[in-house]
């Protein structure tokens, strides 16, 4: 094709649809890159990889390893431990926001958003919205091979719903910190390791293994501040029966408080990346 | 004198500085509607960061500039209205196909799903993409990716439209075709400022060039103006038969009407004041029956215009980095 015919066959300029500024636009723009972060999701399945081994190999480690010695039954362990790794992982699972974030800010998408008359926010608000199918399969397979050991929910389902919600909502809010991390690094990697880092000590500080009771005292201090702790309380109240007022409660602050204080920063730092 | 509207953008006295690196050291740039500014400079000159600042993605430290009259630092949202933006950043997502990546850019710039549909295929169509829609935007060549890339930023029907070093590592070919492309941009009425470190290029396109080196523009003009001053063009001739050589060397010295030079076995190279020479030159040797295997008429090269101007090389390092 020439450039005379491609010429000729220019959309006109006027006339035509052109971007205007319609209401809710955040949310509606949030939406779209949403989509986007979904259609690569499902365009490269590798990256479900984690989000569908880890939960599988975390209950196998954990129930036919240690079960036998911690609890002498592996399968009062596994309803012990289950919805405690249903935390773990799905927060295991939200590091990968910030390191695709690092990714795409590194590779220049970013700019692009950046340059559109879009919210400074919506690429990021997207980032983490799209990543919520992540989460929710890592449950869903962590529940379908728990059924097949043996697992039962010990209340109703719209409990365990209630305990899978929360646990999302949590994620949700750790998610921004991943972002913070993503937008102020220097390359994924650096995300990836700096997460773990922070998510080890809040995961594996806390009753998902053994009772908080068998730890020493300043592990046990450490448990009674750690949000995480209150969430995996407050998901084995809802999942297998106990006291659940408190934890999820707490748990409900946690969320708003960490959104509160991350979401912001995470903004702020992508304005202000160069 | 032109109103300070006719100007689609204007620049004063950026200064942007990173560190202690100072990428922007006072530049002034402007293009009247409808026009192509080029900026051309070597790697490293501040090319980039002006372009990055014209399109809100950077604050200058100081200096103010204008996007259809528009401050981009205190109205950029308008800017941003305005604007489209192609570049070594700004880039479309790899793992979206051709199609996925316009509409998503349409829905963003507030088209119904309908619409941004259609413009996306209207693009795709236009860029020879219509094929390739479908396919992830890895999988596309060079030049593929280059035409999506600027198939994105003309979503939203810009005025004006940035194109950053547009055809850096394209083939010959591919870069006429982005030639063609710039051009029919240009005549349907959009403003261009295209950066680029090809004489020839911004010869090619440019309305009116302006020279950046260390953060400062160091000459503005027409290409022909420039060329002025960068010196004259020269041709440059090698006769098929080396034993001829001697009488291609008598045409160009009567044609030109200065001493040819041999700069290598079998080739002369001799200043021309203007085009015309060309012409009889080659009418002459045709005439003598003087097969060529090369033969051409050569601006002078972006190192030498920079050599004119500064006095020191484009590809010399500079104390100062972008």
């Amino acid at each position: 094709m020439t450039t005379t015919t491609r010429a000729a066959a220019t959309p006109p300029r006027t006339g035509a649809p052109r971007a205007g500024a319609r209401p809710f636009g955040l949310a509606r723009h949030s939406l779209a890159l949403a989509g986007r972060s979904l259609i690569k999701t499902l365009r490269t399945p590798e990256q479900l990889l984690d989000v569908t081994l880890q939960p599988v190999v975390f209950v196998v480690i954990f129930v036919y390893l240690l079960g036998g010695a911690i609890s002498g039954s592996q399968h009062a362990y596994l309803e012990f431990l289950l919805p405690a790794i249903m935390v773990q992982t799905v927060l295991f699972a939200s590091i990968a926001t910030g390191v695709s974030l690092n990714t795409d800010v590194e590779k220049g998408v970013f700019d692009r958003f950046r340059s559109l008359p879009i919210a400074r926010s919506a690429p990021l608000v997207g980032s983490v919205v799209g990543d919520l199918v992540r989460f929710v399969v890592c449950i869903a397979v962590l529940f379908a091979f728990g059924y097949a050991i043996g697992f039962r929910i010990g209340t109703d389902p719209l409990s365990t719903l209630a305990a899978c919600l929360l646990t999302i909502a949590f994620a949700f809010a750790v998610s921004w910190i991943g972002v913070l991390l993503g937008v102020l690094m220097r390359s994924p990697g650096a995300v990836q390791g700096t997460a773990f880092l922070l998510l080890f000590p809040l995961t594996f500080g806390t009753n998902m293994m053994v009772p908080t009771d068998t730890l020493p005292g300043w592990l046990q201090w450490w448990v009674g501040v750690n949000p995480v702790a209150d969430v995996m309380e407050a998901a084995r109240g809802l999942i297998i029966g106990g006291p659940v007022a408190g934890p999820v409660t707490r748990s409900l602050l946690w969320t708003v408080a960490i959104i509160a204080v991350f979401a912001p920063l995470a903004v702020r730092a992508y304005r202000r990346r160069a | 004198m032109l109103g300070a509207m006719s100007y689609a953008f204007e620049a004063e006295g950026l200064v942007k500085r990173f560190g202690t690196t100072t990428a922007l050291a006072g530049i002034d740039l402007a293009a009247r509607r409808g026009t192509v500014l080029g900026v051309l400079g070597p790697n490293g000159a501040g090319k980039t960061t002006a372009v990055r600042i014209l399109a809100t993605l950077l604050r200058p430290d100081s200096g103010r500039a204008t996007v259809g009259g528009h401050d981009v630092v205190r109205d950029a949202g308008q800017v941003r209205r305005l604007i489209g933006l192609t570049g070594q950043y700004a880039s479309v997502d790899e793992d979206l196909t051709g199609t996925q990546n316009l509409v998503l850019i349409g829905r963003l710039l507030d088209l119904s799903r309908r619409d941004a549909r259609a413009r996306a295929a209207e693009l795709l169509a236009w860029f020879d993409l219509t094929e390739a829609a479908g396919r992830p935007a890895k999988t596309y060549s060079g030049g593929m990716r280059r035409r999506l890339d600027l198939a994105a930023s003309l979503v939203g029907r810009p005025d004006v439209i940035y194109l950053d070093e547009p055809t850096t590592g394209l083939d010959p070919a591919k870069r006429e075709e982005m030639w063609g492309v710039v051009r029919s941009l240009v005549d349907d009425g959009s403003t261009v400022l295209l950066t680029t470190q090809y004489l020839d290029e911004a010869d090619a396109l440019a309305d009116e060039i302006s020279v950046i080196d260390h953060g400062r523009v160091i000459a503005h003009g027409t290409p022909g103006e420039l060329k002025r001053i960068a010196g004259s063009q020269t041709i440059v001739v090698r006769p098929t038969d080396p034993e001829r050589i001697g009488e291609v060397a008598d045409i160009l010295r009567a044609g030109a009407g200065a001493e040819p030079e041999l700069p290598r076995p079998g080739l002369l190279t001799v200043p021309v004041e203007n085009d015309a020479v060309f012409t009889a030159v080659v009418r002459r040797l045709d005439d003598a029956g003087i097969g060529v295997v090369e033969l051409a008429l050569r601006l002078p090269s972006l190192d030498e215009v920079f050599f004119t101007l500064t006095g020191h090389g484009a590809e010399e390092p500079t104390e100062v980095a972008a």
